[in-house]
């Protein structure tokens, strides 16, 4: 069996040149809510003042992260933030000094075991750096580590513009391998793959050439087929099994990590500075200077653009991440995220959205979806409000990679309709659930 | 500063629209168009701008008198007018060729919620509702104005499969004859060799899939030598080529299922056969089409891809 996915435009113009360090913004917003889980709690107030790698907010939950700060100066206030998905979350502002002292506790992790792994991993502020977003940590912390068959190290980037991930393989492959054998020491994991599309072939050959004398790590070159760095889809074509619907990669043996994630964490084992900065591809139709950027976590996007060069046309529309699965920022002065591996900002003309047709059924929808669903009758069935029909289409199963939208020639907004029908289906069996604990 | 554009994912479309599609159907179609011209002599032109025009017209005025939006640009009636155009004699009345498109856009299609909703082929039910109607010129076959192997006199008026119905196989014409479309019959269906490349041509486009004139053709290839009759005039004769590539393939009356085009395809050749080997009408390629129309929504139900849910499907 093959999955499927679509050919899009790759658009990889910043590959090729090395990531630009950013001056400092005037200020630092930072959401405490920059991963899946409960929102960081802050542990500084207004007044206080912070050094770089200061922890300022912590785990809340099993499912949290702590935030550190990317630069010396006083805490502004402790504030609420519009994000992109319309929530109201708690926020903490820093107005940098630009002396940019350096934390006084920051010191290499003591780690002794499978124990003090995890919780180096944990203190590191790490999350997925690949746009999900998911604690680093969690994934780690099994019971029993010999249900870990391999390490998925996903350097697919199969989104457009996005390169952030290949300059962490050009310029920090050395610490992916350190990862590896950190990984390998605490966690006792024997398989480690690294899966990249083949249209990143200076990558590849870096990959390639200090893994020769490992038996341990696999190079897996991919097409570029788009949705390749999808879990479920990665872990499919490398490892050749299918992740059960509700269930993680765990359940078949695998951990997945983001490239840029094992590099981060391999350098923070060595130095102990925590998840302050990252590299952010800034690219899009309205970008006058296409580049990486390395920015604190909190910079307003607004200045980073202008650092950077700024735009050549008005800004129309601003994505955390790609064109494919990228989120639409509120508002110019949104700030940089933990997860945010580019901003994509489009001009006008780029960001009109397309005209709307009517249906044809032409089945493109059913024959690109990576999962097989059906966007097609998935639409009917919730213009109809027909749970039961959305439940025998699986459409819960969606990822929403946008693979149906992308292809549709009526240009049906697919995905949206796939999010609204899982909506009605996760209201009715919840539904069914109470109906079945009241009898 | 203006608003950003606030909008759900993906944010990237492909550059292939509904429009598009139809157009490359329209240029499938051209090769064909000119052929019949040069059978048929210039009047096909001329049934063929009359369907074309009256399917046109009929779709703006239905869409204004129902304050429905404006549809005329994506083309399809275009291609409806285009089809239903091939499917006739070329000694059509006019004003009957222009009552078929007005049948096929307003009853077939928009009666139904027009494009994308229609559950059979507009063209193809058009076409069947005029035999009935108008029997007499839809039957009326006219000679080639040559042929390719000789004497004019020898191509007999008659379509090739009434030849073969008949038992009159002496005067058919030649499989050379056959292939650039020098026999009787509609006048865009005659020229297997404009057909196939504007088949191909589609194919290479991927506006249509390959299962389904697989299926039809290979299906009625396989029956004729079942049933021993001769294959390549089988093949070349009626409506066959016309209806496998440009009929069979519409989007919204067949499955969108590489399964159910499979069904599809072999249903319809099995119809065509059964007609043709069996039945009163010597052609049975539209009658095919349409009743296999009619089986489209369970086809497509019954070869609906299984979700890779990997084994949980009662979650």
């Amino acid at each position: 069996m093959k999955i499927h996915g679509i050919r899009v435009p790759h658009h990889k113009n910043t590959a090729d040149t090395a990531p630009v360090r950013l001056e400092l913004p005037s200020v630092l917003t930072i959401p405490m809510s920059m991963h899946i889980g409960r929102p960081s709690a802050p542990i500084v107030k207004k007044g206080d003042y912070v050094k770089v790698g200061q922890k300022i907010a912590e785990a809340s939950a099993y499912v949290s992260a702590p935030v550190h700060s990317g630069v010396s100066g006083t805490v502004e206030k402790v504030d609420e933030i519009l994000i992109s998905n319309g929530q109201k979350v708690p926020c903490i502002v820093i107005k940098p000094d630009g002396l940019q002292e350096r934390y006084e506790g920051i010191k290499p992790p003591v780690i002794t075991d499978h124990k003090s792994f995890v919780q180096a991993v944990a203190d590191s502020g790490s999350v997925g750096l690949g746009g999900a977003g998911f604690p680093t940590n969690v994934k780690l912390n099994v019971r029993d580590l010999s249900e870990i068959e391999a390490v998925v190290i996903n350097a697919a980037e199969c989104e457009p513009y996005i390169t952030s991930d290949t300059r962490t393989i050009i310029d920090k492959a050395e610490y992916i391998f350190k990862g590896i054998d950190a990984f390998k020491k605490y966690m006792k994991i024997p398989r480690y793959i690294i899966g990249i599309e083949d249209n990143k072939q200076k990558a590849i050959e870096k990959l390639k050439e200090l893994s020769k004398d490992r038996d341990d790590v696999e190079i897996h070159v991919l097409p570029s087929i788009y949705p390749q760095g999808g879990e479920k889809v990665l872990v499919y074509n490398t490892m050749h099994r299918l992740i059960p619907k509700g269930s993680l990669p765990l359940d078949v043996g695998a951990v997945v990590i983001n490239v840029t994630t094992m590099a981060f964490l391999a350098e923070y084992f060595e130095t102990g500075m925590p998840l302050v900065e990252r590299c952010v591809t800034l690219d899009g139709s309205a970008v006058k200077e296409p580049k990486n950027v390395i920015v604190p976590v909190g910079a307003p996007i607004g200045e980073v653009i202008e650092a950077a060069g700024g735009l050549k046309s008005e800004a129309a529309k601003i994505i955390y991440g790609g064109p494919m699965m990228g989120i639409t920022v509120p508002d110019i002065n949104s700030p940089v995220l933990k997860n945010t591996n580019a901003i994509t900002v489009m001009d006008a003309r780029e960001a009109a959205p397309p005209k709307t047709t009517a249906c044809i059924n032409c089945g493109a929808c059913l024959n690109h979806c990576p999962l097989k669903l059906d966007p097609r009758a998935i639409a009917k069935a919730y213009k109809l409000n027909s749970a039961e029909d959305l439940k025998e289409l699986q459409v819960d199963l969606c990822m929403e990679c946008g693979c149906c939208s992308y292809v549709c020639p009526a240009k049906r907004p697919l995905v949206q309709t796939n999010k609204l029908s899982k909506a009605v289906l996760r209201i009715y069996k919840e539904a069914q659930k109470e109906k079945e604990g009241a009898k | 500063m203006s608003k950003l554009i606030s909008q759900v994912s993906p944010h990237f479309n492909s550059p292939r629209t509904t429009q598009k599609i139809m157009l490359d159907v329209i240029i499938a179609l051209l090769p064909a168009a000119v052929m019949s011209a040069v059978v048929f002599g210039w009047r096909s032109l001329l049934v063929i701008a009359v369907c074309v025009a009256a399917s046109v017209l009929s779709e703006y005025l239905f869409e204004k008198l129902c304050k429905r939006e404006n549809t005329v640009s994506d083309l399809s009636a275009v291609v409806t007018g285009l089809l239903l155009a091939f499917n006739l004699p070329v000694t059509i009345p006019l004003w009957q060729a222009a009552f078929g498109s007005v049948v096929a856009i307003i009853v077939v299609k928009q009666l139904f919620g027009g494009i994308g909703q229609n559950f059979a082929n507009p063209a193809i039910t058009a076409r069947i509702i005029m035999m009935t109607a108008f029997s007499g010129t839809l039957t009326t076959w006219t000679a080639p104005n040559f042929s390719l192997s000789g004497a004019v006199d020898a191509t007999s008026s008659a379509t090739p499969l009434t030849l073969i119905s008949k038992g009159e196989t002496g005067s058919l014409p030649s499989l050379l004859d056959m292939f650039f479309g020098f026999r009787g019959g509609c006048l865009g269906e005659t020229c297997i060799i404009a057909l196939l490349l504007g088949g191909l041509y589609l194919l290479m486009r991927g506006v249509i899939s390959w299962q389904t004139p697989v299926a039809f053709i290979g299906t009625v290839a396989v029956m004729s030598l079942v049933c021993g009759k001769d294959v390549p005039y089988q093949l070349m004769s009626g409506g066959l080529m016309l209806g496998a590539f440009f009929m069979a393939t519409d989007y919204s009356s067949t499955p969108p299922t590489k399964w159910g085009k499979i069904i599809f395809g072999v249903g319809c050749g099995l119809i065509t056969i059964l007609i043709r080997f069996w039945g009163n009408f010597p052609e049975g390629v539209s009658f095919s089409i349409l009743i296999m129309n009619i089986l489209t929504p369970y086809i497509t139900k019954l070869t609906r891809p299984r979700p890779l849910t990997g084994g949980a499907d009662k979650l």
